[in-house]
């Protein structure tokens, strides 16, 4: 038989591709359809924001958390209050740790959903995003009846959080829980069992966990491969550690264990805010949300009609902000993609010397290399799927 | 937590007898510094040695202070799930220092050692793929070091004329404001419009 020669194909995917995820470029290199070499181009949504954040004094770097990962933007908040909060030495009152919780968690069930029905889509399924945008929304008019916005919430501030939950709003997500947990049932149902979907993620994109570890994974990518290791129940932060949830773990480290892992933390997660609205509407229905030192957190506006302090407290802080003291300090939440740090150090004065954001999707896409090499084409994206890749975090 | 942090810096500083030149306990955090020279020893230390178990590379960033001889840290962070401790690893360099790559080490340090090299232009000898990462194509300087201007150089737009996108200096609309709140009865450095005359009589 006469020898031919073959040559390799090189494709480009994105950044411009529906299942890329937002701006990814992948540079494909094909040997048939079996894919020998992945180069992922990133920084497309590149904004400079550890540079801007430099740039501003702490309460005003708190924005640019919420477009990091634009799918739970208040567990990225956290994180850089929690970093904050320590270098200032203050704590934050039993209620509002309460409330930051709750919303942590809807930012979990809401970044859960949004990657579970996309790595559907991804897949070829159609309902799955179409039925879970239905609750996601839900969820997104929570955030706004509790911040004002939908998405770039500001809302948990070194101290606490902004404002108060009015009953209503807390009596309402304590409404909202059991149906959910009827859609998840559903979504379940139409997913878990499903021929197609188990066919393009079982055994696909496994990961042992000593890979893990040594790749810099974090949260489910961790947990998929068997680890039982979240932030949450190891290195407890706020109240988490007296809330009673369970941390689901997977067996084979592949997609489709990674997707059962996070069906059942948005039921966990579901599980968490039970807990925190029952505590919110009894035993802490009242209380300071925020730390009450007045150097820190701005007065209340009714405070500043009838005190001449608070209204200078309320000038000075929007204005020049407040001092932290010099030093540094990582701090670490498991936000729903993995581990996201804030490394801050301060140098004393009010803006922050040098803020790192350690986005866990940074350290999931470096591997695609890892995880593609010698599978097929289409897995690809069943891969970046299940990798839980937001760009704003990636690119920062 | 504390104690642990200090039974595990002096375990160090026993084991690594001279390579660890500085560890220091703050905010419940361990730092040890490290020259870059004995970079990759100690990280495969903290890897393989069975009371440390850091297994798990979770960052890796730059820092520059200018004022410095040596104007940049580079900062790794690691992680040991079995102990359920952190550490801080610190090195120093310059422009010119190569940082040894612990890839070899941790693969996942892979693009963090790309970011900061990006970021900040610390070089790193025996990285397989030192390119930019973060930035544009032909980006040109590194805009996280701290004498990077915040508006940066270029800018970009969509040209008419040439049906493409064209690189201008970057020019703005209005002079950036850095307000300087720290000094209230200093003023600000910068002449307010219509001002300009005040200081001349």
């Amino acid at each position: 038989m006469a020898e031919t020669s073959v040559r390799n194909f090189n494709i480009n995917f994105g950044p411009q591709h529906p299942a890329a995820h937002g701006v990814l470029r992948l540079v494909l290199e094909l040997d048939g359809e079996v894919v020998d070499r992945v180069d992922p181009h990133i920084g497309l949504l590149h904004r400079g924001t550890e540079k801007l954040i430099e740039a501003k004094t702490y309460l005003q770097a708190i924005p640019y958390f919420d477009r990091l990962d634009y799918c739970a933007p208040m567990n990225q908040e956290h994180a850089f209050a929690l970093a904050a909060e320590r270098l200032l030495g203050i704590d934050v009152p039993k209620r509002g740790q309460l409330i930051r919780v709750l919303y942590c968690e809807i930012g979990r069930i809401m970044s859960h959903i949004l990657n579970v029905t996309t790595q559907a889509m991804d897949v070829g399924a159609l309902t799955p995003p179409l039925w879970g945008f239905v609750e996601r929304e839900k969820l997104m008019v929570f955030y706004e009846r509790a911040s004002g916005s939908r998405m770039h919430a500001a809302y948990f501030r070194p101290g606490g959080v902004h404002q108060d939950l009015p009953q209503k709003l807390v009596e309402d997500i304590g409404k909202w829980i059991d149906p959910f947990l009827k859609s998840i049932d559903d979504l379940d149902a139409l997913l878990t069992g499903n021929r197609i979907f188990k066919q393009r993620n079982v055994d696909i994109g496994t990961v042992s966990l000593a890979d893990a570890w040594a790749w810099g994974f974090s949260g489910v990518m961790v947990r998929g491969s068997g680890a039982p290791w979240d932030l949450r129940k190891s290195q407890p932060y706020e109240c988490y550690s007296e809330m009673d949830f369970d941390i689901p773990i997977g067996k084979n480290g592949d997609c489709f264990d990674r997707y059962l892992v996070r069906m059942e933390e948005m039921r966990q997660s579901a599980k968490i805010m039970r807990q925190c609205v029952d505590l919110l509407l009894g035993k802490e229905s009242t209380g300071p949300v925020s730390n009450l030192d007045g150097k820190v957190v701005p007065p209340k506006r009714q405070a500043m009609k009838r005190s001449m302090e608070a209204l200078i407290h309320h000038f000075k802080l929007y204005t020049e902000g407040y001092r932290v003291p010099a030093g540094e300090v990582y701090a670490a939440v498991e936000a729903p993609k993995g581990e996201f740090g804030v490394y801050l150090v301060s140098d004393g004065s009010n803006k922050p010397y040098r803020c790192k954001l350690r986005a866990p999707g940074f350290a999931h896409l470096q591997a695609m290399d890892f995880l593609c090499r010698g599978h097929m084409l289409a897995d690809v994206t069943a891969v970046l799927g299940s990798l839980d890749i937001v760009f704003g975090e990636v690119d920062r | 937590m504390t104690a642990s942090l200090s039974e595990l810096s002096t375990y160090l500083g026993e084991k690594l007898i001279g390579r660890v030149n500085d560890a220091v306990i703050a905010y419940g955090e361990l730092t040890v510094h490290v020259e870059p020279r004995d970079l990759v020893e100690v990280m495969t230390f903290l890897r393989d040695d069975a009371r440390c178990q850091f297994i798990s590379i979770i960052d890796v960033c730059g820092a520059d202070y200018p004022s410095r001889a040596k104007r940049f840290d580079v900062v790794y962070h690691l992680l040991s799930p079995k102990q359920n401790v952190r550490i801080r690893v610190k090195v120093q360099a310059d422009e010119e220092t190569m940082v040894p790559s612990i890839t070899g080490v941790y693969p996942g340090a892979d693009w963090f050692e790309r970011e900061t090299y990006d970021l900040y232009g610390v070089l790193f000898s025996g990285h397989p793929d030192l390119r930019r990462l973060l930035t544009d194509y032909g980006f040109e300087g590194h805009p996280l070091r701290k004498d990077f201007p915040l508006t940066g150089f270029v800018e970009v737009r969509y040209d008419d004329e040439a049906k493409r996108v064209i690189y201008e200096p970057v020019e703005l609309k209005q002079e950036f404001r850095n307000f300087d709140f720290l000094s209230p009865w200093e003023g600000t450095d910068y002449v307010l419009p219509g001002d300009e005359k005040a200081k001349t009589n």
